[in-house]
C-alpha cells in the first residue's frame, strides 16, 4: 500500500462514489482505477490489461461506462461514478446479479464486475435488447471462461426476454 | 437411473454472490501491513552468460531489497519432475525474460524505475528457436541433444501393413504456441515468520505444488511451509506450475525483507515471460484399405517444451496417447518426442498434448477420405472405436459407446447434410464461401496409468461444531465449478440440503493434499473421494446413533452432539486404484485413463473472400460425459472450452522474435470478443462411468480437443484449398489462395 | 502500469480560453488530453515522453454538435456515442457513425473525441477516411484567433499533423450534400470488435447517365497517413463502370498506397484487401449509386 503522506503535486479532487461524496488526495495522474481500488477501497473493479481492452475495470461515470484504468484521476473530478459495489443498494441483489448468478454468467469471476456495469449501461440504453445488440453493447469485455453464451442468457434473463 | 436430488441440478455457484456483487477477493485485492512490492529483473537475451550486473547510481539502492541466486537457501530450482529450472539465473540464461534478480520496494512505481536501472551485460551463445533447428542438434542447449523425452507406444505388427495397404497417407500438421490468457494476471502474497516459517497466498492451482517447490527451494520443512489459494481469476494450465516459481521469488524477498511482499505482474510480464501451450508438429503415414479401413500407421509427435523440461514430458504423454484419436488401430507406431528451444518453457494449457495431437488427427481424417473417396462422415464411421476393441495403448474399450450413433445425432443438430448441399451451390456465387467440418474425438480424465495412484489423494469431509458440513480438499476453483459440484457431491452423499455444505479455502494447513486441480480430475477422481468421505461421517454418526432414515434437523444435531463430546468429526478417504486398471509405464501400454468421454464437434464456417477472413457461423457441441453433474456448469466448460479453442484455431497468434514474444499485450494478442463467436450449442449424452462420482467423466479439457480440427476442416469444405497449420489467420488464407492454381478455388 | 503518476502534471484549467493561453504561454510544453483512450495507454505502458498534460476533456466549447443548412459543425470534444447516437450524423454521415461504431467497445466510445483520433493522427484511426471522405474542413483555434482548413492535406507524415503547437482543433465542419451519394464503409480488423483496422475505407460515389459523376475513395491502414486515391478517382470520373475496368483499378490501389509489414498484417494482405474493398465499392456504385 503506497504510503499517504503528503506529497507535492498531489491534489484533492472531489467526487460522488455509489452515491456517497468522497475527497481523496491523489496525483491527478493517478488512475482512477486505482483511486477506487486503493484509495477508497473498492476492490470490485479489476485490473486485467491496463490498456483498455479487456473492460475488467469498467465502471461507470456519470451513467457513462468508462475503463477506469484509461481516465486521470483528475478528470473524474466533480463525476458520479457507479461501481459493482454501488449496483446492489443492500443485500439484495439486482436483477441483473441475480441473472448472472442464475445464468452462469460467472465462473472465474473476475471480469464479472465490469461485464455487469456493461450489461447495465446496456439495458439502461435498450431495456429489450436483441441478441446482436447484446452482442455488440458487451463486445469491450473480455470474458475467457463463458464464451459468452451464459452472460448473454443472463442480460437477456434480466431484460425479461426469451434468449434467442 | 437417477434418484439424486442434488446432483444433477445446476444448484447456485457456491461462492457466485461474492463474485456478482465485487466482494470476491483476488491476491491484487489482499494487502498487509508493512507490505512491499516485489518485481524480477529479466534476461533480455534468448541464451547467454551474465558478464556483468550494475545498477544505475542515481537510485539509492539501499531502500531496495534485493535478491540473487546467491541468496537461495536450499536448491536453486524449481521443484517439479526434472528440476532443471533455475528459480534465479545464475551466471548463465537459457531464454528471454528468465528471472535474473528480484526487487523489492514499498513504493511499486519506484520499485519500476528500479528494475529498469539494472544493467546486465552478456556474452550471448548461440539460441535455437525452432523444433527443426533443435533437432538438428547443431547447436545443443540441454542435455546430451536438445531432448526432453521420448516415447514409443508400439501395437501390433507394423511392418507387414504397408505392402497389404491399397493408400498409404500422409501428412504433416503443425499448431502454434497459445497464451492461456486468464484475465487475472499471476500474483502471490508472501510472508515470513522465523517460527510459523513461509506463508504463500497466491492466485494457483496447485497448492502442494508450491508447497513441495517451497520445501527445497527454501530448505524448510513441510510444516513450515503454508500455502493458500485466493480467489483466482482464470487459469487453464497457467497456473498449474508457474505458481511455484512467482511463490519462490516472493518468499526469496519476503525472507530476507523480514515483510510481506506481494508480486502481481502486468498484462506484458504475465504474457512475455509465463508459460503457452506447448507448439507442436505432427507427422502421419497411414495405411488403408480401399473401403476406408485404417490398417494402421506410423504417427510422430513433436512439442516444442522451451527452454527447460517443466511439464513437457507430461504433456507429451497425453498427446501421444491421445494421437490416435477415437478409432481402431489394428498397429500403429506412435513416436513422441519433446525437445528444447530457447523460448520461456511452455507449460499446460487445457487439453494438455491432446488439442495438438487430435488437430492432426482430425486433419489427417480428412485427407485420408479423400484419397480413398469418401466423405469425412463415412470415413469417421468406418473407423469409430467400439466396445471390446482396444486402443493405440491396448486398452479394451469396456462400455457401448456407440459413436457412429453420436455422430448421426450431431449431423441432424447441426443440420450438416442440407447445408453441405446448399453450399455447394451457394457458394459458386460471390465472395463469400461456406463449409462444413466435423472433429471426433475423445479425452482421458484423470492422470495418465499410474498416475492417480502415485498421487494417492486424500479428501476430508468434516462435521462441524454447527452442525453444518465443510469438505477439505486441496482441490481448487477458478471458475470451473469446484466449490459447487464438490459441495453437491457432499449434500448429495449425505442427503442434507445443499446450503448445509461449505467447502474449506485450499490452505495446506487446513486440507489434505487431493492432487493437483487439473487433468480434468476434479469432479470424477476428487469427487468420489469426496462421496467416499462423506459417507464415513455418516457412517460415524449413524454408528453413534442417529438412524438411517434422518432428517437433516436430526443429522445437524447429531453432529453438533458429536464434535461436543468428541472434539471434532472429520473423514478420510484416499484415492483406491480401481481394480482391473493395469498401465505399463515402460512400454507404454495398458489402461491409461479409467475413463475417456467422447465427442463429435461440428462447425460451419464462413470465408469471405475479400477479406480472407474465416468465421465461425455455427458451432455444436455434443459429448458424452458420464454424467452431468451441473448441467449449468457443464454447458459453461464446455461452451468456454470451444470459444478457446475457436480462438487456437482463427485468432489466437503469438509473435515470435528471438525468442521473445513480440505482441504481449491484450491490443496485439487476439482473443474473440463476444462479437466474435457464434452460438456455440452444446449438448450432452450420458452413458454413466464406474469410476467417477455419480457416473460423472472429467470434462474441463475435453472440449479444447475438438474446434480446431473441426473448423480447419470446414476451411477446406469453403475453399478447397488445404490448411493444415493453425493459428489460420487471414493473411495465411490469403498467401495461400494467392498461391494455388484458380481450378483449387471453387 | 509503467509510469509513475509522481513524475506527471495534469492541469484542468475549465475554459477553452485559459487552455489556450496556457499553450501559447509554453508552447510544445502541454500535451492536450481528452477522453485519455490513446494518451493513457502510451502512458500505462511507460512510452508517454511528455511529462506535462492540459486536460480539454468535457470543455463545453469543444461539445456539442451544431446542424445548420448547409453544414454540421462537430465539436472537437465530441465522443464517439454522441456521434454514433447523433440523428444528422448517423442518416447523413454514414461512414462517421460507423467509424464511431467500429472504434473500440462502448466504454472506449464514451471517451473517445473525434478531435483526439485527428491529433493522434494514428494512420489506422477509424474515423479519418471518413473525414477525408467528406472534405471535412477544421476549425483550429488558438490566442491569435481562428483559421479554418481542409482537412484533406491535415496529416503530412506519420503522425506528423499541420497544426502550430499551441492550436487545437475547435470544430470539425461537414458540408450536408451527400445524401444523394452511395455511401461505403468497411473495416477490416482481427476480430469483429475491439481491433486495430488492418485496412479501413470509406467512400462516396455518385452516377448519373450511367457514367460516374462524382467519387471519392479514402483508405486507411494502408500508408503512414490515411489517404485519398486521387489518381482512381480521376481515372473513374466520366466513366463507366465496367469488368474490364476491375483489373486496372485493383493495379491502381496497389500503386497508390505503401502498405507495411508489422505485428498486425502483413503489406501483401493489406494490399490485395484494399483492391478487394475498392472493387466492392465500385460493383455496389454499379448497381445502385444514383439517388438514395
Amino acid at each position: 500500500m503506497i504510503s499517504n503522506s503528503e506529497r507535492p503535486g498531489q491534489c484533492e479532487i472531489s467526487l460522488a462514489v455509489n452515491g456517497e461524496p468522497k475527497t481523496v488526495r491523489v496525483y491527478p495522474m493517478a488512475r482512477l482505477l486505482d483511486v477506487l481500488r486503493h484509495e477508497l477501497g473498492l476492490t470490485g473493479t479489476k485490473e486485467g490489461c491496463g490498456e483498455g481492452e479487456c473492460g475488467s475495470c469498467s465502471v461507470l461515470m456519470n451513467g457513462k461506462l468508462v475503463n477506469s484504468c484509461l481516465v486521470p484521476a483528475l478528470q473524474a473530478a466533480g463525476a458520479g461514478l457507479t461501481t459493482i459495489e454501488g449496483l446492489a443498494p443492500g443485500p439484495q441483489l439486482t436483477a441483473l446479479q441475480a441473472a448472472f448468478l442464475k445464468c452462469g454468467g460467472a465462473q472465474c469471476g473476475i471480469c464479472t464486475p465490469g461485464m455487469i456495469l456493461a450489461s447495465r449501461q446496456l439495458l439502461d440504453k435498450k431495456p429489450k435488447p436483441t441478441l446482436e445488440e447484446v452482442r455488440e453493447g458487451l463486445s469491450g469485455n473480455l470474458c475467457r471462461c463463458t464464451g459468452y453464451m451464459q452472460i448473454f442468457e443472463a442480460v437477456m434473463e434480466a431484460a425479461g426476454g426469451n434468449p434467442e | 437411473m437417477k434418484e439424486e436430488q442434488i446432483v444433477g441440478k445446476s444448484v447456485p455457484r457456491k461462492e457466485g454472490r461474492d463474485k456478482v456483487t465485487g466482494a470476491a477477493r483476488y491476491i491484487d485485492d489482499m494487502t498487509m501491513p508493512g507490505m512491499l512490492y516485489g518485481a524480477t529483473v529479466r534476461s533480455q537475451i534468448p541464451r547467454g552468460v551474465i558478464k556483468k550486473i550494475s545498477f544505475d547510481s542515481r537510485f539509492n539502492w539501499a531502500e531496495f531489497v534485493a535478491v540473487s541466486a546467491k541468496d537461495i537457501p536450499g536448491k536453486n530450482c524449481i521443484a517439479l519432475i526434472g528440476d532443471d529450472q533455475p528459480c534465479l539465473a545464475d551466471g548463465v540464461v537459457n531464454h528471454p525474460e528468465e528471472p535474473i534478480l528480484l526487487l523489492a520496494h514499498q513504493n511499486p512505481h519506484v520499485l519500476r524505475k528500479a528494475v529498469d536501472a539494472v544493467s546486465i551485460e552478456y556474452e550471448p551463445l548461440p539460441a535455437v528457436f525452432t523444433m527443426e533447428d533443435s533437432e538438428r542438434c547443431s547447436q545443443i542447449i540441454w542435455g546430451a541433444d536438445n531432448t526432453f523425452k521420448t516415447f514409443l507406444i508400439a501395437k501390433g505388427d507394423i511392418e507387414s501393413v504397408w505392402e497389404k495397404a491399397d493408400y498409404i497417407v500422409e501428412g504433416e500438421y503443425t499448431t502454434g504456441a497459445q497464451e492461456q490468457l486468464y484475465i487475472e494476471n499471476n500474483g502471490v502474497i508472501a510472508a515470513f515468520d522465523a517460527d510459523q516459517g513461509i506463508t504463500i497466498w497466491g492466485s494457483l492451482q496447485c497448492p502442494y505444488y508450491v508447497h513441495k517447490a517451497m520445501m527445497a527451494l527454501l530448505n524448510l520443512p513441510s510444516e513450515k511451509v503454508r500455502v493458500v489459494q485466493a480467489e483466482t481469476g482464470g487459469a487453464f494450465g497457467g497456473k498449474e506450475d508457474y505458481p511455484s516459481i512467482i511463490a519462490g521469488h516472493a518468499a526469496l524477498l519476503a525472507m530476507k525483507s523480514g515483510r510481506p511482499v506481494k508480486i502481481i505482474y502486468d498484462r506484458m510480464e504475465d504474457m512475455t515471460a509465463t508459460t503457452k501451450r506447448h507448439p507442436s508438429r505432427t507427422r502421419h503415414r497411414t495405411a488403408v484399405s480401399k473401403d476406408g479401413k485404417i490398417l494402421g500407421g506410423e504417427i510422430e509427435f513433436t512439442i516444442d517444451g522451451g527452454a527447460y523440461a517443466t511439464l513437457s514430458s507430461v504433456v507429451l504423454s497425453r498427446g501421444v496417447i491421445h494421437a490416435g484419436g477415437p478409432y481402431y488401430w489394428p498397429c500403429i507406431r506412435i513416436r513422441g518426442k519433446a525437445v528444447a528451444t530457447s523460448h520461456p518453457p511452455h507449460g499446460a494449457f487445457r487439453g494438455f498434448g491432446a488439442p495438438q495431437s487430435l488437430f492432426a488427427m482430425e486433419r489427417h481424417m480428412d485427407r485420408i477420405a479423400q484419397v480413398v473417396g469418401l466423405s469425412p462422415v463415412e470415413i469417421r464411421r468406418r473407423n469409430f472405436l467400439k466396445l471390446g476393441e482396444t486402443t493405440t495403448t491396448d486398452q479394451v474399450i469396456r462400455e457401448e459407446i456407440d459413436l457412429g450413433k453420436f455422430l448421426d445425432r450431431a449431423l441432424v443438430l447441426s443440420d450438416y447434410h442440407a447445408k453441405k448441399s446448399r453450399f455447394v451451390n451457394e457458394n459458386q456465387i460471390g465472395p463469400v464461401k461456406k463449409g462444413m467440418g466435423i472433429a471426433a474425438f475423445l479425452h482421458g480424465a484423470g492422470f495418465t496409468g499410474s498416475g492417480e495412484r502415485y498421487l494417492a489423494s486424500v479428501v476430508g469431509v468434516e462435521g462441524c461444531a454447527d452442525g453444518t458440513i465443510r469438505v477439505l480438499a486441496a482441490s481448487t476453483e477458478f471458475g470451473q465449478g469446484t466449490n459447487t459440484v464438490l459441495c453437491q457431491i457432499a449434500a448429495e452423499a449425505l442427503k442434507l440440503p445443499y446450503d448445509c455444505i461449505q467447502i474449506a479455502q485450499p490452505d495446506t494447513n487446513q486440507v489434505p493434499n487431493s492432487g493437483p486441480t487439473v487433468a480434468s480430475r476434479t469432479a470424477m477422481v476428487v469427487g468420489n473421494l469426496v462421496r467416499s468421505a462423506a459417507i464415513g461421517i455418516r457412517q460415524t454418526l449413524v454408528a453413534g446413533g442417529l438412524h438411517d432414515s434422518y432428517s437433516p434437523e436430526e443429522f445437524q444435531a447429531a453432529c453438533q452432539r458429536h464434535v461436543a463430546e468428541h472434539g471434532e468429526l472429520r473423514s478420510y478417504a484416499r484415492y483406491d486404484p480401481p481394480a482391473g486398471v493395469f498401465w505399463d509405464d515402460q512400454k507404454y501400454s495398458g489402461e491409461a485413463y479409467a475413463s475417456f468421454a467422447w465427442a463429435i464437434y461440428i462447425a460451419e464456417v464462413r470465408v469471405d473472400l475479400s477479406t480472407y477472413a474465416a468465421t465461425v457461423e455455427d458451432f455444436v457441441a455434443l459429448q458424452e460425459v458420464g454424467r452431468v453433474l451441473h448441467p449449468i456448469l457443464a454447458k459453461g466448460q464446455i461452451a468456454g472450452g470451444v470459444a478457446q479453442g475457436i480462438g487456437f484455431a482463427l485468432y489466437e497468434k503469438v509473435v515470435w522474435q528471438n525468442g521473445r514474444m513480440q505482441n504481449g499485450q491484450m491490443t496485439n494478442y487476439i482473443m474473440p470478443t463476444s462479437a466474435d463467436l457464434p452460438s456455440i450449442r452444446v449438448f450432452f449424452e450420458e452413458m454413466g462411468n464406474i469410476h467417477g462420482a455419480y457416473g460423472a467423466k472429467g470434462i474441463g479439457e475435453l472440449p479444447m480437443d475438438g474446434p480446431a480440427p473441426a473448423i480447419a476442416n470446414a476451411i477446406e469444405d469453403a475453399l478447397g484449398t488445404r490448411f493444415d497449420s493453425i493459428p489460420l489467420l487471414p493473411e495465411d488464407i490469403f498467401e495461400a489462395i494467392s498461391n494455388s492454381e484458380p481450378s483449387e478455388i471453387r | 502500469m509503467r509510469s509513475a503518476p509522481a513524475d506527471f502534471t495534469l492541469r484542468a484549467p475549465g475554459t477553452l480560453q485559459q487552455v489556450l493561453a496556457l499553450l501559447a504561454t509554453e508552447p510544445g510544453t502541454w500535451l492536450p488530453i481528452s477522453g485519455g483512450t490513446d494518451v493513457m495507454v502510451q502512458y500505462a505502458a511507460g512510452k508517454l515522453s511528455s511529462r506535462q498534460l492540459v486536460s480539454i476533456w468535457n470543455l463545453t466549447e469543444l461539445r456539442g454538435i451544431e446542424v445548420l443548412p448547409d453544414e454540421v459543425k462537430i465539436g472537437a470534444g465530441c465522443t464517439y456515442t454522441e456521434l454514433r447516437e447523433h440523428d444528422v450524423i448517423a442518416r447523413e454521415f454514414p461512414l462517421l457513425a460507423n467509424a464511431a461504431r467500429w472504434t473500440g467497445g462502448v466504454a472506449n466510445q464514451n471517451r473517445g473525441t473525434l478531435g483526439g483520433n485527428i491529433v493522434n493522427a494514428s494512420p489506422a484511426a477509424d474515423s479519418l477516411p471518413a473525414l477525408l471522405a467528406y472534405a471535412a474542413e477544421l476549425v483550429l483555434v488558438s490566442v491569435r484567433g481562428e483559421r479554418r482548413v481542409p482537412y484533406h492535406g491535415f496529416h503530412t507524415g506519420y503522425k506528423k499533423i499541420t497544426m502550430e503547437s499551441d492550436e487545437l482543433i475547435r470544430v470539425i465542419c461537414l458540408a450536408r450534400r451527400f445524401s444523394g451519394y452511395l455511401q461505403y464503409s468497411r473495416k477490416v480488423g482481427a476480430r469483429n470488435a475491439q481491433a486495430i483496422s488492418k485496412v479501413c475505407m470509406a467512400a462516396l460515389g455518385r452516377i448519373r447517365n450511367g457514367v460516374v459523376e462524382d467519387v471519392r475513395i479514402a483508405l486507411g491502414s494502408v500508408a503512414p497517413v490515411p489517404i485519398r486515391l486521387t489518381d482512381i478517382e480521376q481515372m473513374l470520373k466520366g466513366r463507366r463502370i465496367e469488368p474490364a475496368l476491375q483489373g486496372v483499378v485493383k493495379k491502381g490501389v496497389v500503386a497508390a498506397i505503401q502498405p507495411i509489414d508489422d505485428i498486425r498484417s502483413s503489406a501483401r494482405y493489406r494490399a490485395a484487401v484494399a483492391g478487394n474493398l475498392v472493387a466492392e465499392f465500385l460493383a455496389q456504385l454499379v448497381d445502385g449509386g444514383t439517388l438514395a
